[in-house]
């Protein structure tokens, strides 16, 4: 009996630190942004804060840079989720299955995007896509006469997103490559036996074999992509345009904080955030009921 | 008989393969190298062909970066807060994984289920109500306290990682067989003791990859940190690296951007090839076996 209650006091001792701060600085401020959404709220002071209901939400549909900012958030999703998806799926197939020299070089390589900061990422992006004595402009103009017209990669309305995506898929690829090919190593080397028996190629191989049998994998990666799509994409805007040239590459997460706290209107930014929350929860579950495929056996 | 493609197919293919691999792992390697070309250059090298090498060792931008551009005070907030985030988030979320993985008690599903939605709750959407709570925590005790502080930084930095380190590690306590403890207890060791001497020291690796990936997670955020801490003595290092990067573009400093780069990016970059290693050595786990 004693030992029963000794026995309850050191779980909860062990376990009440954690719920603590979770609580705190996570499930509180989540309730917040619901719940400040629904004010109008300018200055720090609580004073400045009425109840406006929905008010936020109606004006949103209207505001054009959050459109802009919409827009550019699913451009981002769908482009660095096919582009990424495509190079992880087929590096990774090349680094299991073929018989190349120097693997792991190519995989530690690869995935060292991963390990640095999006700052750093951005400014090194920087120097890529800077108009006069950027890397990429230089390349360009051993090929033809752009050197005269420079493309303005991070200062055009047009390149810009496109721009940005590049950093994007620039720093996924490795991630998801050791993703998958963690999923490839776990198929069985007879099933690629008996194919080659039948005669099918290795790129027959690769679409018939590997793609079907990691298909539980690449379904959790594509929530994965939507979510980080959506976070990571705040972070390079914010650290390699901040939204512009005026408001060209603003996405969700960017005009939200540019809302709330540089134009400290809080209860505009927290609606924004809402929205932000409910897409990507939609958007998730809408691709993983599309994806759904009886589980393979193997 | 096994059908072989001709010869020249199965070559082409080959290099075509090589071709990709290179090709990509070039656009990695030549710009991160470019940058540590870049920060020993002098200003005026920033003129003309970017692909010219460095004329000679220009360490004065290194110099001027940690005094002029302050870096290498922001290093040391960047010491300071990655340390304690990642000390506060051992201490809190070891005992919690433990005792969730292997304890039955009320509400330990309820608390299971928060913690995995946990997992979906990213820090960017909750930057702001958490800087509004600071601030009004400022407000509370009439002096402001809580923000521009490296602790409650370190804080929200643990906080935040709670989820997937307490996923990662309950999910390593869930597969230990009870022996461990049942010996123990016979043995006449109590909870504590159990957990700390016989349980944590078997989590070692899983530990290890907790504090690898949460080290990268703390050392490179920038959000929480560009929000919360704003006075220059308490800015972390990537906040540092922004400011070059406006400073760059107002001022042309270009060396001294690029060696800021470079100090933030060569710790993570050192403990990745250290890292490597150690995973190619193979980190087995002790213990019993079956």
């Amino acid at each position: 009996m004693d030992k029963q209650k000794g026995r309850g006091r050191f779980a909860f001792f062990c376990v009440a630190p954690a719920v603590l701060l979770f609580l705190l600085f996570m499930i509180v401020p989540t309730v917040q942004v619901f719940w400040y959404s629904l004010f109008k709220w300018g200055g720090y002071s609580a004073e400045g804060k009425t109840f406006v209901g929905l008010q936020n939400f109606q004006k949103l549909l209207t505001d054009a840079r959050f459109l802009k900012s919409f827009q550019n958030t699913v451009l981002l999703i769908v482009l660095v989720t096919i582009v990424t998806l495509a190079f992880a799926l087929v590096f990774a197939g090349i680094l299991t299955r073929e018989k190349i020299r120097g693997q792991t070089f190519f995989r530690v390589i690869f995935y060292i995007p991963n390990i640095l900061s999006v700052v750093v990422i951005a400014a090194i992006f920087n120097a890529i896509y800077d108009p006069n004595q950027g890397l990429l402009n230089s390349i360009l103009g051993l090929f033809d006469s752009l050197k005269e017209d420079p493309v303005l990669w991070l200062g055009d309305r047009r390149t810009v997103v496109y721009s940005i995506a590049g950093a994007m898929v620039w720093q996924a690829i490795g991630y998801y490559m050791v993703m998958y090919m963690a999923g490839m190593a776990a198929v069985p080397e007879s099933l690629y036996e008996s194919a080659a028996l039948e005669g099918s190629g290795r790129v027959h191989q690769f679409i018939h074999i590997t793609i079907p049998l990691i298909w539980t994998n690449i379904r959790t990666t594509l929530t994965f992509f939507i979510i980080s799509s959506i976070n990571l994409s705040f972070l390079f805007v914010r650290a390699m345009t901040n939204g512009g040239p005026d408001g060209a590459s603003e996405v969700f997460l960017s005009y939200m904080y540019q809302q709330a706290y540089t134009n400290s209107s809080y209860g505009y930014g927290m609606a924004i955030g809402v929205v932000v929350f409910v897409f990507s929860f939609a958007l998730s579950a809408v691709v993983n009921a599309v994806t759904r495929r009886e589980p393979l056996e193997y | 008989m096994k059908k072989r493609k001709p010869a020249g197919a199965q070559t082409l293919f080959r290099v075509l393969i090589a071709v990709a691999l290179l090709a990509f792992a070039v656009t990695i390697l030549v710009p991160v190298g470019w940058a540590f070309l870049a920060s020993v250059k002098k200003n005026s090298e920033f003129y003309g062909n970017p692909w010219a090498l460095p004329e000679g060792f220009y360490f004065q931008n290194f110099i001027d970066a940690f005094e002029k551009a302050n870096m290498g005070a922001y290093f040391l907030n960047s010491v300071i807060v990655t340390a304690l985030g990642l000390a506060l988030l051992l201490a809190v979320a070891l005992p919690a994984a433990y005792v969730l993985a292997r304890y039955r008690f009320r509400g330990r599903r309820v608390l299971n289920v928060a913690f995995m939605a946990g997992l979906f709750i990213n820090v960017n959407y909750i930057v702001v109500p958490i800087f509004l709570m600071l601030v009004g925590g400022n407000e509370l005790v009439g002096d402001a306290v809580f923000t521009n502080n490296r602790f409650v930084v370190a804080l929200i930095y643990a906080a935040t990682a709670l989820p997937f380190t307490i996923y990662l590690l309950s999910g390593y306590f869930a597969t230990l067989p009870r022996d461990f403890e049942e010996a123990a207890y016979v043995d006449g060791s109590g909870y504590f003791r159990t957990m700390a001497q016989v349980i944590l020291p078997m989590a070692k690796p899983s530990i290890i990859t907790v504090i690898l990936f949460n080290f990268l997670a703390f050392w490179n955020e920038y959000i929480i940190s560009m929000t919360l801490l704003t006075d220059d003595a308490v800015k972390t290092l990537p906040v540092g690296l922004m400011n070059l990067m406006k400073a760059q573009n107002a001022a042309a400093e270009y060396g001294q951007m690029y060696a800021g780069l470079v100090i933030v990016m060569l710790p993570t970059l050192i403990l990745y090839i250290l890292v490597q290693k150690k995973l190619t050595q193979g980190m087995t786990v002790g213990g019993i076996k079956g």
